[in-house]
């Protein structure tokens, strides 16, 4: 079990862009899904989460860019401010950028952790615009930062496993 | 294996930081024309038409086995429950009957004293019937979105309604569907008119999901508990006389000069799927200008003529 979760391999594993794209699609479509009231507030940013991913995991296929073009179909979705949600991932992605090497050094297990801060940041952009912007704010939004970390290391294993070729003829 | 130990001598294009910047700045911009100007209204629209479908597929994913088991259990219903519910509806038919009669005796006299005192009739506005297709993904806003949109024209501003009171407000119209900014929406103004007393004041949304204030009241306000509040008209964008908000609390402290008053919108704000979309408001006549026109210096060119 620990073999799987090996570090070197992991990080380089293939990727085609088509399998990039079907998971940011995947993310979004889960976002859109009709959440309401504390549910709301509990839920993950799967967008988020998947762009994190993405950013550490190949960060010469997906960038800052990227999750600026998705944060505004975001913007759009949610009618949001123009910008908003870009903002914050753009944010989000930069600092996925910046540490990609650092949170490689963590076995997945420990990753959430390092994530959490990210993830807080990018949301604490978007409450802070709309602070600026209508003067108002509610504290249960940032419970949606620490579902998120949450649900890393889940999705970080999906993926994970969806990469992965079967090498070995004695798998099925 | 993946090109992820690149030689430096390869041209990556500009650094993170850099790219950070660029993009932080377009996307400031972008939240200052969007906040304070509308002309990024028709690059929504048409980002919003290939999205919308998905969105609603996405909430349709959802609530579809719900509707699906709905029609399931409705028809294994049991025809005892059936005749006994027969019953109930008989016998609430004959009570509303009764009930009818009475008011089409007052829509009469009511009627008759309108022209008597040759008031203008209220009007009978027309109605579209619209669905809400999901809810805002946005836990700081109270919106929803409507399966009516520009193409039954639907308008910016016509408000939405269900059978017992105001629901909210059409902000933002496209093409097949329509975003509704609810009245319990932060800082949604309604103008109202206390049924009991006539007083006239205005109901903002509290942001919270099922209430609304009153602000600006003066302690001494003749309000209490229970009173509903009835659209008053004024504004020219709401119908005059539809329920909106029901008193629920009131808290008098003589250290504050307004008194703090909580109500509840008497509508399902939250609870109902089919809302009613209310349009062709009569224009309210413009604001007299007759005032203004004497501050201008009219006999100069006169003057100027004479000599």
């Amino acid at each position: 079990m620990i073999d799987q979760f090996s570090k070197d391999q992991e990080f380089q594993l293939p990727a085609n862009t088509g399998f990039i794209v079907l998971s940011l699609f995947v993310a979004l479509m889960l976002n859109w899904l009709p959440w309401h009231g504390l549910w709301l507030a509990m839920r993950p940013d799967f967008v988020a989460l998947v762009l994190l991913y993405w950013c550490t995991h190949k960060p010469h296929q997906i960038g800052i860019g990227v999750a600026w073009a998705i944060g505004i179909l975001a913007d759009v979705s949610d009618s949001s401010l123009f910008g908003q949600h870009a903002l914050s991932y753009s944010v989000l992605a930069f600092g996925g950028l910046m540490l990609h090497r650092r949170i490689q050094m963590f076995d997945v297990r420990e990753q959430p952790l390092q994530v959490f801060p990210l993830v807080l940041i990018s949301y604490s952009v978007f409450a802070s615009i709309h602070w600026l912007m209508r003067g108002s704010l509610s504290w249960e939004y940032f419970l949606g930062s620490l579902t998120s970390a949450l649900l890393w290391l889940p999705m970080s294993l999906l993926l994970q496993k969806m990469r992965r070729t079967r090498n070995n003829p004695n798998e099925l | 294996m993946d090109n992820t130990n690149t030689f430096r001598f390869f041209n990556r294009g500009p650094s993170a930081i850099v790219r950070l910047i660029f993009f932080a700045l377009i996307s400031l911009m972008l939240l200052f024309v969007d906040a304070r100007y509308k002309h990024l209204e028709s690059i929504r629209t048409i980002l919003a038409l290939p999205i919308q479908p998905l969105q609603r597929l996405a909430t349709d994913l959802i609530t579809e086995p719900g509707v699906l088991w709905d029609h399931f259990s409705n028809y294994l219903d049991t025809q005892g429950r059936l005749s006994l519910e027969n019953e109930q509806m008989r016998l609430k038919h004959t009570q509303d009957a009764t009930q009818l009669l009475q008011l089409e005796i007052l829509q009469s006299e009511n009627t008759r004293l309108r022209t008597m005192f040759e008031l203008s009739q209220h009007l009978d506005y027309p109605i579209k019937m619209a669905e809400i297709i999901y809810l805002e993904r946005d836990i700081f806003k109270r919106k929803v979105f409507l399966d009516k949109g520009s193409q039954q024209e639907v308008v910016a501003g016509q408000v939405v309604m269900d059978e017992i009171g105001i629901v909210g407000q059409v902000t933002r119209v496209y093409p097949w569907m329509s975003e509704v900014t609810l009245i319990t929406d932060k800082d949604h103004a309604v103008p109202i008119q206390m049924l009991r007393t006539g007083l006239r004041a205005v109901v903002f949304g509290s942001g919270n999901i099922s209430n609304l204030d009153l602000r600006y009241m003066p302690s001494s306000a003749d309000i209490q508990v229970d009173d509903t509040m009835v659209t008053s008209g004024i504004d020219g964008t709401y119908p005059p006389g539809i329920p909106v908000a029901k008193v629920v609390k009131i808290e008098r402290d003589p250290a504050y000069p307004f008194a703090q008053i909580t109500c509840v919108p008497i509508a399902g704000v939250d609870q109902q799927r089919q809302l009613m979309i209310i349009s062709g408001l009569k224009k309210l006549p413009a604001i007299p200008k007759d005032e203004v026109k004497p501050l201008e210096p009219k006999g100069k060119k006169i003057k100027r003529g004479k000599p």
